[in-house]
This record gives structure tokens, C-alpha cells and sequence, in this order.
């Protein structure tokens, strides 16, 4: 019985997987309810998990799911509208729902979900949230998580986001040429937010936050599929390929951290990087340059590698000039500052640091202590640099990538020391 | 959908605009409400008389109170409104874009409650 019950609970978790978001998309670009939409679709989810072990795992668990999830919108529909109107909407959608006999003949309409999401009506620090849990089905406890607030504001602001859409009407549908360009940067913005947090799990240890990378080159590779001509699209989807082919490289088999200046090119996905290259081509010859392609490009110069040997970093830091005006971001400013040490010596490294070193972003940036305190020892400043390597430590969550900063602190001062 | 487009702007500077800039504000929104009818959009709308004309009903404790000005001294003023039928905010907004207040001044766009 526990046996059926396990098998029933995969079953229903990969039918979300796959479906969720489509289904969600559709059932909200039609009632312009979101909330009406997940909640049709986690009783479907309910019933599954409450017939399936019971009666089996249908053959066609996806229309099992479309079935059960029609008759509750159908119902919710019924109940929360009244008069003609709503019995023609009520027929239209049924009918429409009907004619689909699985998942795959639903039009698929996430990108006019995911532009809804994040319309400028709706606050920007929640937009990648709202993706989330409309296309990917992410509860809030979870989202919060990720994004370090609590749960119940996270929640809050979620039914606050959906409420909005629905009451000041922000449609399902591309947004007018005119607005295209600064709408889809949005929409980008959140795709990469959400490979962000993925990415945050280089271990691939939490298959969630893995596939949080996966689902984001997804939804990348379907906006840049359905919006070839968009540059910054491709831009994206290359920065993000380029990054997951060394998703692998990143770790020992022991699980031990690998920065990318150690790292061994033939563990590179030469499959992805190739891909990422021909977007980041396609992109340049359409003549409008963006955060996003000079991002990929960054990644560009660094797999060169694995032709030449030797990583451009003349050309990274050139990228990473570029970026910061765009951007003016600390964390460009860090990452600059390693380049400048690469390309010519530690000590003008220091000082592009220093030149940052006041803004209060960074006090608590890890990054930037590490990239301080290797600086400051490869310039002979042991003091220093083992307080910076002290506060890189303090400041880091992942497991790994702290022992390699331990380890680094303890070769400071000679042989290292063994760990107790 | 119905929504209220809130039309907000310098009163003073307004008022006290030559005569060619009047006349040719005056008809940038003669033009902008035929355009509205056009295409089938516009569903009410009014110039307001300024606020130096207003007066404020204000309520406490069951206390009604007359009060000479308009509801709130700010640095813009409620100028108009138009009342538009869109199908989505997007389509709103971009008849708000196209108003000819919208160069220099606020719009606020609100949706309609429907009843």
C-alpha cells in the first residue's frame, strides 16, 4: 500500500512538473484568475493523490489531472459568476477544454502568463515570485525561502500580485511593439532570478533548486524560441547555457568547490557551450547591445580556455566596464576588479576594490571578501588578508565553498592545517 | 473594463498659460476625445473648473462639516477625466499615454468597479 502511495505521489509530481504552468496559463488567460486557476488545479492534484494509490496511476495521468481541473473551473466559474455572460464564458471554455483530449493540444500561453507576472503594474520584487509559483507551481513557504523573507509576507504578496492582475485587468498577451522592449527586460529579469536560486545549489544536491536551473533555461529557450528576433532573449538563454555547461566542473567528486579559474575544460559541456555561442553570434549581428549579452559574453571569454589554454581577461574586464555602466552594480564592480588583477597585477586589483570598498552593499557580499582577501595575500598582506578570508567565511552559506576559503586562510601561514 | 483615466496638473501654470498655448492645448484634447469616439473607447469625460471653485463635504463621527477648497492641497490638481472602455490596462494606459496631459503632468488610471 505505502509502495502505491509513493508511486501515486510521483506520478502526480511529474504531471506538475510538466503541465502545471501550461495548464495554469490557459485557465487564467481565459477567467484572468489566477488564484481560481491554481486552486482548480491543486484539488486536481488532491484527488489524484487521493484516488491513484487506490485505483492506480491512470495511463493518462495528464488528462486525468485536465479532466478533473476543467470541472473545478467550470464549478468555480459557475459559482463566482452569475447572469448570461457568464454562462457563455462558462460554455466557451468548457468547450475549449474539451476539445483537448491531453495537455499537449493546450495552447501554450506562459509567455503571455509570464508577462502578466511581471507587468509594471506589478512590484518588481515579486515578479520573479509570481513566475514561480504560476509556471512551476512553487508553494510560498518555498519561494520565501529562496528569497530570504518570511512566509506569510511572501504569501501575502502573492495573493496581493494575483489580485491585482485580476482586478486592474493587466492582459495575457504580448505588450504593443512600443513596449515590448522594456516589458521583456522584466520578463528576463525574472527568468534569471530564477536560475540564480538554482544555480545557488551547485552540488545539485536539492533536485528542487536543480531543476529551478533547468525550468529557467526552459522558460528561457521558450521566450527566445517565440521571440528569435529579440536579442537580449538569446542573450539570456546563452548566459544561462553557458553557465549550466560548467554546472558539473564546479565540484570534485567529493563534492569539493572548483572556482572557475581551476576548473578542467574537458569536464565542460561542449554540447551547451556551442549553443550558447552560436545565441551569443545570432544576437550580436542584430546590432542592439544589452546587460544580458555582454553577461554571456563575460562567459564567452572565459570558455575560450578551452581552445587556447589561456582565459581572455583583457577582453573580461573591457565586458565588465561595460556592464557597470549599464548596471552600476557592486557585484559588476567586484567581478571587474578581478579581471583588472588578472589582466594586470594584484595591486591595481586592490585598488579598483578600494575605489568600492564604501559601498554598503557590500559589508556583507561574500564575494567581495574573498576576491579582497586573495588579493591582499598575493600582495603579501597576510594580516589583512586573513581577516578578509575570516569575514568570506563568515559570510558564506554553502558548505563547500567555505571549506575551500578555510583552506585557503589556512595556507596563509604555511602547510595546512588538518582539520579536526 | 472600464476604467477612470484621473487627469493631474499644474492648475496655476495652466491658468496662467498664453492664449496660443491654451488654444493649442484646447485642441490637442478636442482632437485626443475624436480620436477616443473613433475608435469606439470614450464613455464620458469632463473638464473640471478649478479648484479655487471646489467645495468639500467632510465627515467625522457622524458630523458633516462644509469646507471652502478641494479635498486635498497638493501641488498637482484633478484637472478632468475621461471614462474609457478597454479591454485590458494595456490598452488603457496607452489611451493615458496619448492624452495631452500626460506630457507635463499625471494620469491615473484606475479601473472601474463593475456593477
Amino acid at each position: 500500500m505505502e509502495r502505491g502511495d509513493e508511486q501515486a505521489r510521483r506520478a502526480a509530481e511529474a504531471v506538475a512538473r510538466r503541465s502545471y504552468g501550461r495548464l495554469v496559463a490557459f485557465l487564467a488567460a481565459r477567467t484572468r484568475d489566477v488564484s481560481a486557476a491554481e486552486d482548480s488545479l491543486s484539488e486536481a492534484f488532491a484527488k489524484a493523490l487521493a484516488d491513484w494509490p487506490a485505483h492506480g496511476v491512470p495511463q493518462n495521468p495528464e488528462g486525468w489531472i485536465l479532466t478533473v481541473a476543467r470541472r473545478q473551473t467550470i464549478d468555480a466559474i459557475r459559482r463566482s459568476q452569475t447572469g448570461e455572460k457568464a454562462a457563455g464564458h462558462v460554455v466557451l471554455l468548457a468547450e475549449e477544454l474539451e476539445a483537448a483530449a491531453s495537455v499537449n493540444e493546450i495552447p501554450d500561453e506562459r509567455l503571455f502568463l509570464m508577462f502578466a507576472c511581471a507587468h509594471p503594474a506589478i512590484d518588481p520584487s515579486v515578479r520573479a515570485p509570481l513566475i514561480l509559483q504560476t509556471i512551476l507551481g512553487f508553494d510560498a513557504a518555498t519561494i520565501a525561502s529562496a528569497f530570504l523573507v518570511a512566509p506569510s509576507t511572501m504569501g501575502q504578496r502573492l495573493v496581493r500580485a494575483k489580485a491585482k492582475i485580476r482586478q486592474a485587468g493587466i492582459p495575457f498577451r504580448l505588450p504593443d511593439r512600443d513596449d515590448l522592449g522594456e516589458r521583456l527586460d522584466s520578463v528576463l529579469d525574472a527568468i534569471y532570478t530564477v536560475f540564480a536560486e538554482g544555480w545557488s545549489d551547485p552540488a545539485g544536491v536539492e533536485a528542487r533548486r536543480r531543476d529551478l536551473a533547468e525550468e529557467a533555461i526552459f522558460l528561457g529557450r521558450l521566450v527566445a524560441s517565440l521571440m528569435p528576433d529579440q536579442p537580449e532573449a538569446l542573450g539570456l538563454l546563452s548566459l544561462m547555457l553557458s553557465a549550466e555547461a560548467r554546472r558539473v566542473a564546479r565540484r570534485t567528486a567529493k563534492g569539493e568547490y572548483v572556482p572557475l579559474a581551476n576548473q578542467d575544460p574537458a569536464l565542460w559541456d561542449s554540447g551547451l557551450i556551442d549553443e550558447a555561442e552560436g545565441l551569443l553570434f545570432r544576437a550580436s549581428t542584430m546590432g542592439a547591445i544589452g546587460r544580458f549579452q555582454l553577461e554571456a559574453a563575460v562567459q564567452s571569454a572565459h570558455v575560450v580556455r578551452r581552445l587556447t589554454g589561456k582565459t581572455d581577461w583583457k577582453a573580461i574586464e573591457r565586458l565588465y566596464d561595460a556592464l557597470y555602466r549599464i548596471t552600476g552594480s557592486p557585484v559588476v564592480a567586484v567581478n571587474r576588479a578581478i579581471a583588472v588583477a588578472e589582466a594586470r597585477g594584484a595591486a591595481e586589483g586592490l585598488a579598483a576594490l578600494e575605489a568600492i570598498a564604501g559601498d554598503p552593499r557590500l559589508s556583507e557580499y561574500q564575494p567581495y571578501w574573498a576576491a579582497r582577501a586573495d588579493l591582499l595575500a598575493a600582495l603579501g598582506n597576510i594580516a589583512a588578508a586573513d581577516e578578509a578570508y575570516r569575514m568570506a567565511i563568515g559570510l558564506e552559506s554553502d558548505a563547500a565553498v567555505r571549506r575551500f576559503l578555510q583552506e585557503r586562510r589556512a595556507a596563509l601561514s604555511g602547510p595546512p592545517v588538518v582539520a579536526r | 473594463m472600464k476604467y477612470l483615466l484621473l487627469i493631474y496638473g499644474q492648475e496655476a501654470a495652466m491658468m496662467a498659460a498664453p492664449k496660443e498655448a491654451a488654444t493649442q492645448m484646447m485642441a490637442a484634447y478636442s482632437a485626443y476625445t475624436e480620436a477616443m469616439k473613433k475608435a469606439g473607447v470614450l464613455a464620458g469625460g469632463e473638464r473640471l473648473r478649478p479648484t479655487s471653485d471646489a467645495t468639500t463635504v467632510r465627515g467625522s463621527n457622524g458630523k458633516t462639516q462644509v469646507l471652502n477648497g478641494p479635498y486635498a492641497e497638493t501641488k498637482e490638481q484633478l484637472g478632468g477625466y475621461y471614462v474609457v472602455e478597454a479591454p485590458d490596462l494595456d490598452t488603457a494606459l496607452t489611451w493615458a499615454k496619448r492624452c495631452p496631459g500626460a506630457q507635463s503632468g499625471v494620469i491615473e488610471v484606475r479601473p472601474i468597479w463593475p456593477t
